[in-house]
């Protein structure tokens, strides 16, 4: 079992190693690793009922807190049974590998539709403030300010007494999380834009504020909007699943990875399994989406990082 | 400045307005309160008992009096009575208040003491392994869900290891300093102080990064300022202002981060008594806890504002 000396083989050290430091160089010029990440996410979110084995919310009572099989000797020697969950099982039962691939979807889901609600909301707030000014601006300014002074997590709790949990308060929650990210930086941006020459241009040609707004003001903060964006995310993921491990998220059998996390709690010293692998799953997911976004912040709009 | 903090002063006082509003809009929005103390039409209950209950709670006046009532009743420090157990809530929540602000605290100083120390550093030595090690710290801190960080340091440090309490802070006899009480707060402010920490890094770094790229400091090094005075004296000042002005937002992560942390390891404070209202649908105490953090955030961010003008004198708004 002498490998290096195997002349038909690649696989001596020298190389791995020589492989090693080229992807590296090309790694803190892309960012692979996150996107690849992301892109597992995105795939898994898409295709989650034909990804995982097991019916997320059918109980297996006999495989309550099982060990994962990935684990186990026998996995690795092809003569498992097939109902061995491959990441273990939960306190009732229920497979965590699908688990986590539904628990995928739904994040996708809540983080994709809040955040786009958010740019929708919190853009067309910048730009109106920013183009307008004047008594308008002075109001929505406030308006953010005020937001920016709330607790946000406790009033989404006060919102959990009153209307109960359900999915679509905490999309309607994460919304209201979203959009005030976007309005001081888009705003900041639209007061330099709208000096420029080809705003003042269009003015005299008669344009009216709406067609200057949306032609040649909104492709000027794309940019910017991006960035946050980008940045934002992660926050948002780590905002419903801190939301579901309170008990203040999306109701239980779903397989939300926070609410995993905090039923999963309990059982920590006899199953590790039930808390671990969703964690990770947070952590990696969002520090993908920290690091993708500081990537193309660095690329687009390296002023920005003075702020955020 | 006096016509600043004036301004400042009106505008947190806004702020504290609105959110009073929120937090009343919300609980009005679920409709009548009396459902929660009566139901009409079952548990035996007259429509004459329900009139004079809603006479009795001001239930059928203006929802602009009823704002004004209820706002002067908090101001008067009376929250109400829980729906479970009766007892004023003004008293459960002063039990509570104290373990908070002492969690808040250790957590504060711990990411102050370690983040923004480590930005510099990191700064300073750019590239080095170093800096690594400083930016993998950041990004984990900023991307770790705090609720998991806890669970998995009790596990590894209380439960494998032993060296740690699990939580519950029981104040023990002895000097208040002492490792018999600190104990109870390692894992805890680590676990809340994290993020935090990570996020005064990150911003130090690179405001840091900025000035020692500036005139000035090349001017000192060129007229033979020892490097450590150049660091310190001339680039640190300028460059704590944005690590303050984040200050403000990442003291409100410390507030939504101690609701999580305390009911991670049993902590006996607002947020661990807040996660409990909400399982026991036990609206008075969920809304006295908002206001609270409510009034500690709209307070602390008025001091991050005129400490910023203090400053930084050319900050006027």
């Amino acid at each position: 079992m002498n490998e290096t000396s195997d002349p038909d083989r690649n696989f001596s050290l020298k190389n791995v190693l020589r492989g090693i430091t080229v992807f590296w160089k090309l790694q803190r010029q892309w960012p692979i690793i996150p996107a690849l990440i992301l892109l597992i996410l995105i795939v898994t979110g898409v295709f989650a009922s034909s990804i995982a084995p097991y019916d997320p919310i059918k109980q297996n009572l006999r495989l309550r807190n099982a060990p994962p099989s990935l684990m186990q000797p026998e996995f690795y020697e092809e003569k498992s049974p097939d109902t061995q969950y491959l990441l273990g099982g939960d306190h009732v039962g229920r497979d965590i590998f699908s688990r986590l691939v539904h628990g995928a979807r739904i994040s996708l889901m809540l983080a994709g539709v809040a955040l786009i609600t958010g740019i929708v909301v919190g853009v067309s707030l910048g730009l109106v403030s920013g183009f307008y000014g004047g008594l308008v601006d002075e109001i929505i300014m406030r308006l953010v300010d005020v937001w920016f002074s709330l607790p946000f997590l406790l009033l989404a709790m006060v919102a959990t007494i009153v209307f109960g949990t359900s999915f679509n308060l905490v999309l309607g929650l994460l919304a209201l999380l979203a959009w005030s990210g976007f309005v001081r930086n888009v705003r900041a941006e639209v007061l330099t834009l709208k000096e420029r020459d080809y705003v003042s241009i269009s003015r005299i040609c008669g344009a009216s504020g709406t067609r200057i707004i949306s032609r040649h003001l909104l492709p000027g903060v794309m940019n910017t909007v991006l960035v946050i964006a980008s940045l934002r995310v992660g926050n948002l993921i780590l905002a419903e699943a801190s939301l579901s491990f309170l008990g203040a998220g999306i109701p239980s059998p779903t397989p939300a990875w926070g609410v995993m996390i905090a039923e999963a709690r309990e059982y920590v010293q006899v199953a590790w399994w039930g808390t671990v692998f969703p964690g990770l799953a947070i952590l990696l997911i969002v520090m993908s989406l920290n690091f993708l976004g500081d990537w193309i912040r660095d690329r687009l709009d390296p002023q920005l990082r003075q702020q955020i | 400045m006096r016509k600043f903090i004036i301004r400042r002063t009106i505008a947190m006082l806004l702020s504290a307005i609105a959110a009073t509003i929120v937090v009343f809009g919300i609980s009005r929005a679920a409709g009548d309160p009396l459902l929660l103390y009566a139901k009409p039409g079952g548990y035996g209950v007259s429509p004459e008992q329900i009139e004079t209950l809603e006479k009795k709670l001001g239930l059928d006046r203006p929802l602009t009096v009823q704002y004004v009532m209820w706002l002067s009743r908090v101001m008067r420090g009376d929250l109400g009575r829980t729906l479970l157990t009766e007892t004023p809530v003004s008293k459960v929540v002063g039990q509570k208040i104290a373990a908070t602000f002492q969690l808040g605290f250790a957590a504060w100083v711990l990411a102050t003491v370690v983040g923004i120390p480590l930005g510099v550093i990191s700064a300073v030595n750019r590239g080095s392994p170093l800096d690594y090690v400083a930016r993998i710290f950041a990004l984990l801190g900023q991307a770790v869900p705090s609720f998991w960080l806890g669970i998995m340091s009790i596990l590894l440090f209380a439960v494998l290891l032993g060296w740690l309490p699990v939580g519950t802070k029981g104040l023990e006899e002895g000097f208040p300093l002492s490792w018999t009480n600190l104990k109870y707060f390692v894992l805890p402010s680590i676990t809340l102080g994290w993020g935090a920490a990570a996020g005064y890094l990150r911003i130090t770094r690179s405001a840091m990064l900025e000035v020692l790229d500036s005139e000035y400091i090349r001017l000192a090094r060129a007229k033979g300022v020892s490097h450590r005075r150049a660091i310190w004296k001339h680039a640190f000042k300028n460059a704590l202002l944005p690590p303050l002005t984040v200050s403000s937002l990442l003291l409100a992560g410390f507030i939504t981060g101690s609701v999580v942390t305390e009911q991670v390891f049993a902590w006996p404070g607002l947020g661990r008594l807040a996660v409990r209202a909400v399982q026991d649908n036990d609206f008075p105490i969920m809304t006295a806890c908002a206001l609270i953090f409510v009034g500690i955030f709209v307070i602390l961010n008025f001091v991050t504002d005129i400490l910023y003008a203090i400053v930084d004198p050319r900050i006027r708004y």
